[in-house]
């Protein structure tokens, strides 16, 4: 059988999935998403040991045949999205088990099926190099992801976050396929990606993609969907959300950015430079503020996709500057925090969605001291916590360390402008790494440490072993990436070698990587050491265990001592506060309060950019389309009236010859 | 030779807490401690057991180890002139500056277990502060790695000298600034004053206010290990790579001994910043770095 024929097959098969009921239909679908991954990784094994993988499928869509085909792109990104879309399927067991009681059976299937579909979609995004049955993937992509977001509908702000997101999505597909019609029509010969390196108007056409693109991606500032559609979404459906969709938009950018002639790798490198430094740094700042947990997750989406941009665009830069060392590593740097950040993102997500599943809040001040009860999760947390940091020996690490090595190696090859521009991206992601250790050292302690803050932590106990399992996995690759980075990079410089096809890939920096593995690996047997040392030395002393130190005050309730997330934040909104869009709200102490009574404190943070982007116009919209509601007046007579004013109007337009 | 550079570096580290001490006591007309009184101190509380608070969890026991691991580690890098440290490969101070990071991370996570305000106070603000001196080390080692073309430590400090006659003055400067950041990154004056007696001004020293006994211990050799690290780079910049190998072996344990006599020196003779002055306190280093920047470019021929 080949692989066609397989993908092909499962998808006739998923309409089982409303046949099944309970166990087995979760057993079923995990079936389905193995076979898929077996028949879309093999070829993309196949791609990477060096032989070249297409198919014409014989099957026509508005007259163009759909082709199949990898390339090294292709082939990493299908690897991405099949390990987290097995993870996810594989999490969502245990996760979705509440809602057999509260959902129909119709309602689960209906989810598993949209859940396949969306991963078959993606994969054929990916697969297929021409415009037509791209957009139609892409849009069952979006569709199946609409419905994914909408799964908890009963609930207003779901359906809100799915619509607004539907919306969005919408707005950016119109970009693409203006973009596209350009490239057809402005000399590129095809409605193709690949027009863009014939066409004549490839910067304005690109530009159209990228923004169409950077929809998907969430680049800032067309990421306002991102805060609101990943909370509202069941959990492995938000783990897949910022793992592999929002990666989507990536592919396509790296997509274009192939076919786009050398030229103006320069000024659009600069483009998605400045972009992406502003989505990195904002996003994180904006992640500070929030208390949901998932919020705060999704800012950091944009975030990583700052990072994953900065390595894009410097590697673009690089290139066009003479430095093919630069771009390689950029490049490359960029091309691994994809993987990385599906791997990390998803981790938290998915143990974000445990605790919220124990303990039916996702508001971080609400929880608090859950390490104690759920010890595992928040393990994996954590783990995924240092590795979105960056901090060694994880695999943000390893991505955003191949960046820094080109800026460091390259700052003093050029001139001041290229120094500057170096020093810039080593200055973005260092405020970066500092801004996300601030932030996760706050989420994590507020949500895991400490004690409980309200009754919400009560009856929360260890999630089941099939939700840990697979959190387990992603846990081990991000370890396994961290200590053996040469095996991944190995990979993914094939991907680069797209970009750089005339450049000889330098191969010195494999071996720097394999040192910093090593020092990753000294690091944690030093650890385990000193851990070994530490406990021969505690079976010799006495320990004691007593409260914590409240500076001779022990009345209050524990609980009510501890830092707050919003506290935690406050010294930094403080700093940050001109650019954060923070609201304040409180009532004072007055001068003659002597015995204070209860005294009321919130702050709110808004996104200014989408007050100002979206909502702002889409009001403005909306006060007009009102306005022209005078015309549905309701009575017949006047309907007759528009019919007849248009077929005036269309005969007068004949008669002067306009139609 | 690396095996005895980091020995040196070790021992430098253990010894400069109690030069600050005896600076100290000095200045203020006091008999003060031995020299080797912190090391006794760090002894003892390493053969004690400990109290633990109710609240806290396992990640309270090993995040002293983790940060004492990240510190023993990363000292591990640190070059004198051409002699390289125990591990060194090209963009290590990348790796140094982000293990460095991970032990803060640990740390606070530390401090935030005990579930106490106080405790809290003090991680938040060292959180803070750590995140904002992070920008300055990195323009500092961009400006060398541009000065000097490469990019680890060891072949920048090899190098670093011999790039044009201004070397020496712009060690001074980076001498400067690196000190300043070992001031902010060790919370020492005038970021935070250790001597302080009241929870509520603290930043480091109520962040580990519940740790006691072995981890007690273990915090604090971490902390001596820090100076090292600082010393060890401020020797870098201003030993000269012509000398003898004994000279600068003698040359920077000196420089070791007079950057605590330094510290002890101004925190004898300057008040504490008010803490909301802090921030901006440690973005001027920032934009000090910058100006360092900017003359490795002039003098580079870069503008």
């Amino acid at each position: 059988m080949t692989n066609q024929s397989i993908l092909l097959g499962s998808m006739l098969l998923s309409p089982l999935l409303f046949l099944l009921r309970g166990q087995p239909r979760y057993w079923a679908a995990i079936l389905l998403h193995l076979t898929v991954i077996v028949a879309s990784s093999s070829a993309a094994i196949s791609v990477f040991q060096g032989q070249a993988w297409g198919v014409d499928t014989g099957i026509y869509l508005l007259g163009v045949p759909i082709r199949l085909e990898l390339d090294a792109l292709s082939a990493f990104f299908v690897m991405v999205i099949n390990l987290t879309m097995l993870t996810g399927a594989w999490y969502s067991g245990g996760y979705l088990k509440p809602y057999e009681s509260s959902k129909s059976a119709i309602e689960l299937s209906f989810h598993r099926f949209t859940y396949l579909w969306l991963h078959l979609a993606m994969i054929v995004v990916v697969m297929v190099p021409q415009g037509t049955p791209f957009l139609f993937a892409w849009e069952l992509m979006t569709l199946t992801a609409f419905i994914l977001v909408a799964f908890e509908w009963e609930k207003p702000e779901s359906v809100h976050a799915a619509l607004n997101y539907l919306v969005q999505m919408h707005v950016g597909f119109v970009f693409i396929l203006i973009g596209l019609f350009l490239i057809q029509y402005q000399g590129g010969g095809s409605f193709s990606f690949s027009g863009l390196a014939k066409t004549q108007m490839p910067v304005q056409a690109f530009l159209l993609l990228l923004v169409g693109f950077a929809f998907k991606a969430g680049f800032m500032p067309f990421h306002t969907w991102l805060p609101h559609a990943h909370p509202a979404a069941p959990s492995h459906v938000s783990g897949v959300m910022s793992g592999v969709i929002i990666k989507m938009g990536i592919y396509g950018i790296l997509r274009c950015v192939i076919y786009l002639p050398k030229e103006h790798w320069m000024t659009m490198g600069a483009t998605i430079l400045i972009v992406s430094i502003i989505s990195g740094v904002m996003g994180v700042i904006y992640a500070i503020m929030q208390h949901d947990v998932k919020k705060l997750l999704a800012y950091h989406s944009i975030e990583n996709i700052g990072i994953i941009g900065i390595g894009i665009g410097l590697g673009m830069m690089g290139y066009a500057l003479g430095h093919p060392v630069l771009a390689t590593l950029a490049f490359a740097g960029g091309i691994l925090h994809i993987l990385n950040h599906s791997l990390f993102k998803s981790l938290l997500f998915y143990s974000a969605g445990s605790v919220y599943q124990q303990t039916h809040t996702r508001y971080v001040e609400k929880l608090g001291g859950l390490i104690k009860k759920m010890p595992y999760t928040a393990f994996l947390f954590l783990l995924g916590a240092l590795a979105i940091c960056g901090l060694p020996p994880f695999n943000g690490f390893i991505s955003e360390f191949l960046i820094y090595y080109g800026a460091f190696s390259h700052i003093g090859a050029g001139d001041m402008n290229e120094a500057l521009i170096l020093l810039t991206c080593i200055l973005s992601l260092a405020l970066i790494g500092g801004l996300a250790i601030f932030c996760f050292t706050k989420v994590f302690s507020i949500v895991f440490l400490g004690s409980s803050r309200s009754s919400a932590t009560t009856g929360a106990q260890e999630v089941s072993l099939s939700m840990l399992l697979p959190q387990g996995l992603i846990g081990l690759v991000i370890l396994a990436i961290g200590l053996v980075p040469g095996f991944f990079v190995h990979y993914i410089e094939q991907v680069a070698g797209l970009y750089l096809p005339d450049a000889s890939l330098p191969h010195a920096y494999l071996d720097t990587l394999r040192y910093v593995g090593i020092a990753s690996g000294i690091f944690i047997l030093l650890l385990v050491v000193l851990i070994l040392l530490r406990s021969i030395q505690q079976r010799r002393v006495e320990v004691a265990y007593g409260p914590t130190w409240g500076c001779g005050y022990t009345g209050a309730d524990p609980a009510l001592h501890q830092y707050t997330a919003t506290s935690y934040a406050d010294n930094f909104v403080q700093l940050a506060e001109p650019i954060l869009g923070v609201e304040t709200h409180y009532t004072p102490f007055a001068e003659t309060e002597i015995f204070p009574h209860t005294h009321h404190f919130e702050r709110h943070q808004h996104d200014p950019m989408e007050a100002n982007l979206v909502e702002k116009p889409g009001n403005a919209l909306l006060y007009y389309l009102q306005k022209s509601a005078v015309f549905q007046s309701g009575k017949l007579q006047h309907y007759l009236w528009y019919g007849l004013l248009f077929l005036m109007v269309v005969g007068a337009m004949s008669y002067l010859k306009i139609l | 030779m690396s095996i005895l550079l980091y020995l040196l570096y070790t021992c430098c580290a253990l010894l400069i807490p109690g030069v600050i001490a005896i600076t100290k006591a000095k200045l203020s007309g006091r008999k003060g401690p031995g020299l080797w009184q912190p090391i006794y101190d760090i002894l003892r509380l390493l053969s004690k057991g400990s109290v633990y608070s109710t609240t806290t969890s396992y990640l309270f026991q090993y995040a002293p180890l983790v940060n004492f691991a990240a510190t023993l580690l990363a000292l591990a890098f640190i070059p004198l002139g051409d002699i390289p440290g125990l591990m060194h490969f090209q963009g290590d101070f990348v790796f140094f500056a982000y293990l460095l990071g991970l032990g803060k991370f640990l740390l606070i996570l530390n401090a935030m277990d005990t579930g106490s305000g106080f405790e809290g106070m003090g991680a938040n603000r060292e959180a803070l502060y750590s995140m904002l001196v992070e920008p300055a080390f990195f323009i500092v080692m961009g400006s060398m790695a541009l000065l000097s073309g490469h990019n680890s430590f060891v072949d920048i400090f090899s190098q670093f000298q011999d790039t044009s006659q201004y070397a020496i003055l712009l060690g001074f400067l980076g001498a400067y600034i690196l000190g300043q950041i070992a001031m902010v990154e060790n919370s020492r004056l005038p970021v935070d004053d250790p001597r302080t007696h009241l929870e509520l001004t603290m930043v480091h020293e109520v962040m580990v206010l519940d740790n006691s006994g072995f981890d007690f211990g273990i915090i604090m050799i971490t902390n001596s290990l820090k100076f090292g690290i600082y010393a060890g780079l401020l020797a870098n910049l201003m030993v000269p790579i012509w000398l003898p190998l004994g000279f600068r072996l003698g040359f920077a344990l000196l420089i070791s001994l007079l950057f605590g006599v330094m510290v002890g020196l101004l925190e004898s003779f300057r008040a504490r910043n008010k803490m909301a002055r802090n921030p901006q306190f440690i973005l001027t280093l920032s934009a000090v770095s910058l100006l360092f920047f900017f003359t490795v470019m002039i003098i580079a021929n870069r503008i």
